[in-house]
């Protein structure tokens, strides 16, 4: 088989790459896409929070994904799912394996890697102790949970406070377990603030900053973890050690790129990221290789992957076809959101990446916001917040449907919007937008899917 | 009734099992764990040692060169990764020069083949990461690595292959010596008979003798903590690196294994309880500061992950292989060269139980080659394609550190003795062994041990027991 240009990995950045390139007139184009479905780790992210700089507007995770899977489909753009690439050569001989295929070769004209990231585990943190069921990644557990359906944990510590980590621990109580703690190593969250605020504070979770785990007890399955106290040296501090029972220690401690391919294929590595060394075009150490995406650092935001996707796609398109590279134009700013919160003091604006911190004075005098959608913002969290319930629909074959409310609802009626939800069995197919519940708990909103599933 | 009950299912009991159907079918191994291979045969170094190290002499000493010789051929039977990388054993000073003379002797005694005190320059020749403060060191050319838990798996399923049975979660409670034969009971009350009994129950050999009355020996536990690194750091080093024992021990050791990760440890530290497999702070930061010795440049950041091993130290100071009873055999004690000297005590097992009365004759029908257990990995892509055709699972990658098909785990479910968790699956395919440790796999190696075994997701364990990954659907 020979192809223009195969696109390794169909998740954000690969599809991205995919329609930049057809964009820029490449006809022969291949996404390989190992799960069964394009749309990568965005998928099991059913929160919302993306596309925000994208399409300038607030999706879930299903719902960016499906936006770039339709923008294929409709380009006629070739994917194969269930397929892994397991070896790429210099010359770019792309070799995959499927189970309608076989082990099969492609040679390509240009690639693009867009395997996106591998989290971080226990092993390589080596936290002493037993080794038990129940020591999670948060990406282990968030497709446990959202794709397979199984309540991953009961009693859940979460060391670890990066995005994943503040998501599973919203998204682990609202489908009823208790989440004790959210350890942090540093003296600030590595989280977006906005994660803070909806994901512990809205439900009185504890975090713990320059905490970390000492040791995991429990044989069988865990039955809870030693933590401790560590200095600005990340030494622990003496008789600080604390005993917290638990059946769940979900670690959200870091992504790594993922560049075993890139290795084999000879491509310069960058050691500091982990990722390719890449140009302006994205173009790697070989010509016509390009990376984009987390296989090429760990991005904040899926709009950035999408970006340097698109770039990699028009640098492939252009390559193939002997264009000049064309200029890049970066659209929007590529401003860093706001992270670590250390003294919630105040309202933290959430309605743009700006995250201002909002003062109410005594006399209802307000500062500190950037616009007036945060004056808004804060009377409205004074008198009750408002948030966008996201969660899954059973089916009658297993599936599980993202969905989410169609627009705030009120933080105590989020109870009973769980409830009326996780009684329903829905029967496939179901298409994104479809109402799955009219004015779930009274609160005025529609409950909707987020995603498409089923023929 | 069965002829004879071999207690335990690690490498001892898996290949006293084996080398009984040679002449035997009515063999029955009682494993008190979910899975075999749970004990210290699933956690160790997996060295082949030449056999320079015992007393000349000694049990261990004999079985270990004997054992070591035989190994290579086994593992060709039982398709079981092995390895002869060689061994060294290094020194820093004239004094450890004078050690390495004795272990040469006694080596050459032993009968090991090929050894030779070399220089440090020579010895960096062979393995350049070597700390140029190693000054000296014995070469040891039959020296060998084999994967411990695949040979322990692989030997059980080729004796089940050829009639023996396997009964696992049975823990030896009870023995009545009902004089043709004993009466066996289990702490959940189940009871089997069997005439001959083989004691192999490792660490808890001593409290299975104690069963029958034989209080002649004890077993003490004795912790070693372990790092794994990824293979990408295969290069630091290809042969295992010992140093020169000091009053303080063996020290730690620094491999390459089987399948191309490196190994590095164990420490050393008697516990009271033998079922304590923790790592902990200061064993890990002792592995640490000890490598030190062989490498300065050790890329601690591959680390993907660390274990513990409980090795069953005999207060004997030799293997103890006897009979107390009429009808039953100890194997225990089997510590360090215990992997290594595997075949041959078997062989000794076999040989007292045929003079107490099993059957002597060879049976024609025993297949000394293991049913399965190709690796996949190994075939030519026209092979796999063609296997794909016939199965199309196999098209399917699970793992993909490991690149473990779909079909593999199937199979490993199947084959003898077959998979019943994830940690199982882990030891019969890698899935889940390689950098990211299962994060990828693990949910849908879940998924397919559902369907195999017939049971709900909610179901599937880590290792047996409570060891349940969910708690139940999250809807409906």
């Amino acid at each position: 088989m020979e192809k223009d240009l195969v696109i390794i990995g169909g998740g954000p950045a690969g599809m991205a790459a995919a329609v930049a390139a057809r964009e820029r007139g490449l006809k022969d184009i291949l996404i390989i896409e190992r799960d069964d479905r394009l749309g990568g780790i965005l998928r099991q992210c059913i929160h919302n929070g993306f596309g925000l700089h994208r399409f300038k507007e607030e999706l879930t995770g299903p719902e960016y994904g499906e936006r770039y899977e339709t923008m294929v489909k409709d380009m006629d753009i070739d994917y194969m799912v269930n397929t892994m690439v397991i070896d790429l050569s210099e010359d770019k001989v792309v070799t995959a394996v499927n189970k309608e295929k076989g082990f099969f070769n492609i040679r390509a004209k240009s690639v693009v890697l867009a395997m996106g990231c591998r989290e971080k585990n226990r092993g390589a943190l080596a936290i002493p102790g037993e080794r038990p069921a129940g020591v999670y990644s948060a990406g282990t557990a968030q497709k446990i949970v959202n794709i397979k359906g199984y309540l991953a944990g009961k009693e859940v510590v979460i060391l670890g406070s990066g995005d994943i980590g503040l998501i599973m621990a919203r998204r682990m109580t609202l489908e009823g377990a208790k989440v004790k703690a959210v350890l942090e190593i540093m003296e600030d969250s590595g989280g977006l603030t906005r994660n803070i605020v909806q994901c512990l504070n809205d439900f009185d979770i504890p975090l713990k900053l320059r905490h970390t785990v000492k040791e995991i007890h429990g044989r069988e399955r865990v039955t809870g973890v030693t933590t401790v106290q560590v200095d600005e040296n990340f030494k622990p501090v003496p008789n600080t050690e604390e005993y917290i029972s638990c059946d769940t220690l979900m670690l959200s401690v870091g992504l790594i790129p993922e560049n075993e391919l890139s290795k084999k294929a000879g491509i310069e590595m960058n050691p500091k990221t982990r990722g390719p060394v890449i140009s302006d075009y994205k173009e790697t150490s070989v010509r016509g290789i390009f990376a984009c995406g987390n296989v090429v650092k760990v991005h904040e935001l899926v709009d950035f992957v999408s970006q340097e996707g698109e770039i990699a796609g028009r640098g492939a398109a252009d390559f193939v076809m002997g264009n000049q590279p064309s200029e890049i134009k970066v659209k929007g700013s590529q401003n860093e959101q706001k992270k670590g919160v250390k003294n919630l003091g105040g309202i933290i604006c959430t309605i743009c990446p700006n995250g201002c911190k909002i003062q109410v004075a005594g006399d209802g005098t307000i500062s500190g916001n950037l616009c007036k959608r945060g004056v808004e913002y804060a009377l409205q969290e004074m008198k009750e917040p408002l948030r966008t319930l996201t969660s899954v629909v059973n089916t009658e074959d297993g599936l599980m449907v993202p969905v989410k409310t169609d627009k705030p609802i009120s933080l105590k009626s989020m109870k009973k919007a769980m409830e009326e939800l996780n009684s329903l069995t829905l029967v496939l197919p179901i298409r994104l937008g479809d109402i799955i519940i009219k004015d779930i708990g009274e609160t005025g909103a529609n409950l909707v899917a987020t995603a498409s599933l089923g023929d | 009734m069965y002829k004879i009950a071999v207690i335990g299912g690690g490498v001892i009991g898996g290949m006293v099992a084996r080398q009984l159907t040679k002449y035997e079918k009515s063999v029955l191994i009682l494993e008190k764990e979910g899975d075999v291979a749970m004990g210290q045969s699933k956690a160790n170094s997996g060295i082949v040692h030449g056999g320079y190290d015992p007393k000349p002499n000694s049990l261990k000493a004999i079985l270990n060169v004997k054992g070591s010789k035989m190994m290579e051929n086994l593992c060709k039977d039982l398709k079981v990764k092995y390895r002869k990388n060689g061994t060294m054993v290094v020194g820093f000073t004239e004094e450890d020069v004078t050690q390495l003379k004795v272990l040469k002797e006694r080596g050459d005694l032993n009968g090991v083949e090929g050894l030779e005190i070399i220089s440090g320059e020579e010895a960096r020749l062979k393995e350049p990461n070597l700390d140029e403060t190693v000054s000296c060191a014995l070469y040891v050319p039959s020296g060998a690595i084999v994967c411990p838990y695949e040979l322990t798996i692989h030997s059980i399923g080729n004796a089940m292959d050829n009639g023996a049975e396997l009964k696992l979660n049975f823990q030896v409670d009870k023995i009545e010596n009902k004089g043709k034969y004993f009466l066996i009971t289990s702490s959940k009350g189940d009871v089997v008979e069997a005439e001959y009994i083989v004691n192999a129950a490792g660490i808890h050999s001593d409290e299975i003798a104690h069963l029958i009355g034989d209080r002649s020996f004890n077993i003490t536990g004795r912790r070693g903590e372990y790092f794994l690194l990824d293979k990408e750091t295969g290069d630091l080093v290809d042969m295992t690196i010992f140093r020169v024992p000091t009053k303080m021990g063996k020290g730690v050791l620094a491999t390459k294994t089987v399948d191309g990760n490196i190994l590095l440890g164990p420490t050393s530290e008697d516990i009271e309880d033998k079922e304590n497999k923790e790592t902990s702070a200061q064993g890990l930061g002792l592995v640490r500061e000890r490598e030190r010795e062989f490498f300065k440049n050790i890329p601690w950041d591959k680390v993907i992950t660390q274990f513990t091993g409980v090795r069953a130290h005999g207060d004997q100071g030799d293997f103890i292989i006897n009979s107390p009873m009429e009808r039953f055999v100890n194997a225990a004690g089997i510590e360090s060269p215990g992997l290594s000297s595997a075949p041959a005590i078997a062989e000794m097992v076999v040989e007292m139980l045929m003079d107490m009365g099993v059957n002597s004759e060879a049976r024609a029908d025993f297949d000394p080659i293991k049913k399965g257990g190709t690796n996949f990995k190994d075939l030519s892509m026209e092979e796999k394609n063609a296997l794909i055709q016939e199965d199309d699972t196999y098209g399917r990658v699970i793992c993909r550190c490991e690149e473990v098909t779909e079909g593999e785990i199937r199979r490993a479910l199947r084959e003898n003795p077959p998979a019943r968790d994830v940690d199982g699956i882990k030891r019969r395919t890698r899935s889940g062994m390689g950098r990211c440790q299962g994060g990828f796999c693990m949910p849908n190696v879940a998924e397919i041990i559902a369907d195999e075994l017939g049971i709900s997701y909610d179901e599937v364990t880590k290792m047996g027991g409570n060891s349940k990954y969910t708690f139940g659907r999250i809807k409906g």
